[in-house]
Order: structure tokens, then sequence, then C-alpha cells
């Protein structure tokens, strides 16, 4: 979709502010989402897809005035509330409850089976792996072309990526579409591959000089073109 | 939180204290693994681990081919990832001609298994939005200038592959030892926005 979220080559945003010696968490509550979030894809109650499409689906303009962990905590409660695994009425009415009595501490609960599935995953990270089928079209070398087609719903192939021409750098392996993914269309596994684009061909007489920009992509992003 | 009393705690906290009751009770949460959790991404699981893989690659000239090649196993070989291995990497080499930088301007991808969270400013529509744009003025933001006939090449990235930096290796740092060169690589070269600095007292 077209929204604030796909941000390469916006203007306005000012310079990058860096913190020195910046904490993981600057509050507890970030620390919950996380995890919650990380639960809610290790679990399999959502998929990456829909948890990055449902922070596009958070609001235009509150996406640019919350945090990331505040985008997150977005997603998770839409996509819990979605999945049926909390209802809205129920979330909202105990938000209320933590508002009137902010001391009121959290149930107690073991778990040793989700903790040890939990330490398992966190040094792996939480992306799809690949799958065998199908075989590649393009190689490295082929000069393609990205389609110019403003889906409304998920899609990888940024805004200013759209139309332009580029090479194949290399072929990275077969992985789930996520523009199919994220929509409950199930996982359409496509060819995946790192494209390289120049710089000028992206940004025109504003480039600078000698830069060119790697975008991973999809196979069906992609069009042949001669050269 | 919860230093100044005179202030109201922010929606947001009720908001998650909410969220997490409710999943604690539904049988999918405990405290006890949101603890541990974190504790692993504030102890176990930061730019130490690429720092390690970088340095052996700047001592192992073969593990460095193996790395180019197949970040993910060469990783997976230093014990980072877990049995197995983690996420796809790609791991991408700075040379006197070329420079490396890393960015997802779709959202906030980042290789957790090697580097540990994001910081703010990664996540921070300013470098998301400029990184593509104009990679030199953020570079030079960040104290790095280049010279015009290097080569930048940016890294979105905008699937499940991960991208890391192995950065230049420092002039005036054959003596030192793999722990010790591990030492000088800094998270933020890594991703590609600063350069290894080599150790400043002579020794």
């Amino acid at each position: 979709m077209n929204g604030v979220h796909d941000l390469g080559g916006k203007h306005g945003f000012g310079p990058v502010e860096r913190e020195e010696n910046e904490p993981y968490f600057h509050a507890d509550w970030e620390k919950a989402v996380m995890v919650m979030n990380l639960i809610g894809l290790v679990k399999r109650i959502y998929n990456v897809d829909e948890f990055r499409h449902a922070i596009e689906r958070m609001g235009q303009a509150e996406y640019l005035n919350t945090s990331y962990f505040e985008h997150w905590l977005a997603s998770v409660s839409t996509l819990l509330v979605e999945k049926g695994v909390i209802s809205r009425e129920e979330l909202e009415a105990r938000t209320k409850e933590f508002e009137q009595n902010p001391q009121t501490p959290l149930p107690e609960r073991k778990d040793p089976e989700l903790l040890e599935r939990m330490m398992r995953a966190v040094p792996k990270g939480m992306a799809e792996q690949s799958e065998p089928d199908p075989a590649p079209r393009f190689k490295a070398g082929d000069a393609v072309v990205t389609r110019n087609w403003q889906p409304p719903g998920h899609t990888r192939l940024p805004g200013y990526a759209q139309g332009h021409r580029g090479r194949i750098h290399t072929f990275h392996g077969v992985y789930v579409l996520p523009d199919a993914h994220a929509h409950g269309r199930g996982r359409c596994p496509e060819p995946l591959y790192s494209v390289g684009f120049e710089s000028g061909e992206l940004w025109g007489d504003t480039a600078e000089p000698r830069q060119r920009v790697y975008i991973d992509l999809w196979e069906s992003y992609l069009k042949p073109v001669e050269g | 939180m919860g230093s100044h009393h005179s202030e109201p705690e922010p929606w947001v906290v009720h908001r998650v204290r909410a969220l997490e009751s409710l999943l604690i009770e539904k049988g999918l949460l405990s405290t006890e693994v949101v603890d541990k959790v974190v504790q692993t991404y504030e102890k176990d699981v930061g730019p130490m681990n690429g720092a390690k893989v970088v340095a052996h690659a700047w001592v192992d000239p073969a593990y460095k081919r193996r790395l180019l090649t197949d970040g993910t196993a060469a990783i997976a070989e230093l014990g980072i990832g877990g049995r197995g291995g983690g996420d796809k990497m790609v791991v991408v080499e700075n040379t006197p001609s070329v420079h490396n930088m890393v960015v997802c301007t779709l959202c906030s991808c980042y290789p957790w298994p090697v580097l540990g969270l994001p910081p703010v400013w990664y996540k921070s529509p300013a470098y998301r939005s400029r990184a593509v744009l104009e990679p030199r003025k953020v570079l030079a933001e960040f104290g790095v200038t280049l010279s015009e006939d290097i080569e930048i090449r940016l890294w979105d990235s905008s699937a499940e592959i991960r991208y890391m930096v192995l950065p230049l290796r420092p002039e005036g740092s054959e003596h030192l030892s793999e722990a010790e060169l591990a030492a000088l690589v800094t998270r933020d070269a890594m991703i590609g926005v600063a350069q290894v600095q080599a150790p400043t007292a002579v020794r």
C-alpha cells in the first residue's frame, strides 16, 4: 500500500538523531510488547507479513506520531483481536481497570514449555526460511524492470523502486510472498532476488554520484527487459 | 518508570499491562518469559556476536571467503544463531573502493542474531527515508566522509534476508589479537555508518 511507512526517498524528516549509550529499552512496557510479539510469531498466531501489514494499517498520522514499540503494540493488539485470541471489549475493559488501579499486580503463571521454546527461537531470529520450488526465471546479470502496480494491500516493493530498471545481482532462494501471506491468501512461494539499481535511475539528476541501491524483490515484482 | 509519583503513567503502560494480564490468563504468556527473553537480548544477543564474526574474518582468509559466500553457514560455525543457524544472512564487504550501508525503508528489518536490537535512529523516519536517497550526507552526519571515487552500496532489507557489513580492518591493527580486534568493532560499523578505528595508544 502507498502508506507513510514506505519512507525511502521522502523529504523533511531532518537529521538522523542519535542517542549516546542508548539503552535497548526506554521503558519496561517496551519489553513486554517485544516479547508478546515474539510469542505471537513463534506460536504462529499470526505471521510476520500480517504483523508488518497491521502496522501499515494503524493510521497514517498516528504512524508518524508514535514510536517503534508503539507500532508493535498497535499491531499486536489488532492481530490478537482479529485472530480471536482476545476480544476488543475485554481489552478496553481491562485497560480501564489498570488505569483506575495501576498497582494491580499481573497474574502469576509458570510456563516452562513456553520459556524453553522462546529461548530456542530467540538466537535464531524470526525470519521465514526458504522453500525448494519454483525454479528462478532470472539469473545474475539479467536486466529487469519493476512493476508499477500500486497495490492497496501489503507489498515489499518500495514505492521509490516502482517502474525502474535494475539488474539481478543474486538469486536468494524461494520465499513466501508477503503480498499473499499478509492477507490470508496462502504462502505462494516465489524466487527472491537482490536487484541492483543505479542511483541515477532512481533519483534522476539529484542522485549522489557512484551509488547503487540493492533491494530484495520477489519474481512477480519484476518483468524482463532487453539489455 | 514509576519514580515520579505525581505524574500519571501514560495510557500505553495500562494498555500493555492489560494485554499482558489477558495473555497470562489465556495461557499464552508468563512474566518469567518476558524477563528471560529480555535478559537474553540485553546480555547475550548483541553486537558482540557480529564483532566476533568480523574479527575472525579479518584474521582467517578462508573463513572470510566462506562468510562472503554463505553468511548464514559461516556465522553458524561460530555458534551464533543457535543450532542450525538463524535468519538468512548476507555479509557485504567494504573495500578501499566500495562502502556498504544497511537500511530498511519499509519497516526496520535488522540482523538481530548478530547485532541484537536496533538503535532508535536506525528505526527513525529520518534514517529510513534518507539513507537510500542521500547516503553521503547521512554518512557525513555520522562523521564519515568518503571520497567521491568510492562507490556506496545501499542494502534495503525488504525481504527476509538480513545484511551485515564486514568493515575494513583499520591500519595499525596488525599486532592485535582476534579478541582485541573484536573489541574495536562497533555496531555502527557493521550497519555501515561508521568505520572501525585503530586503537590510538601506541603499544
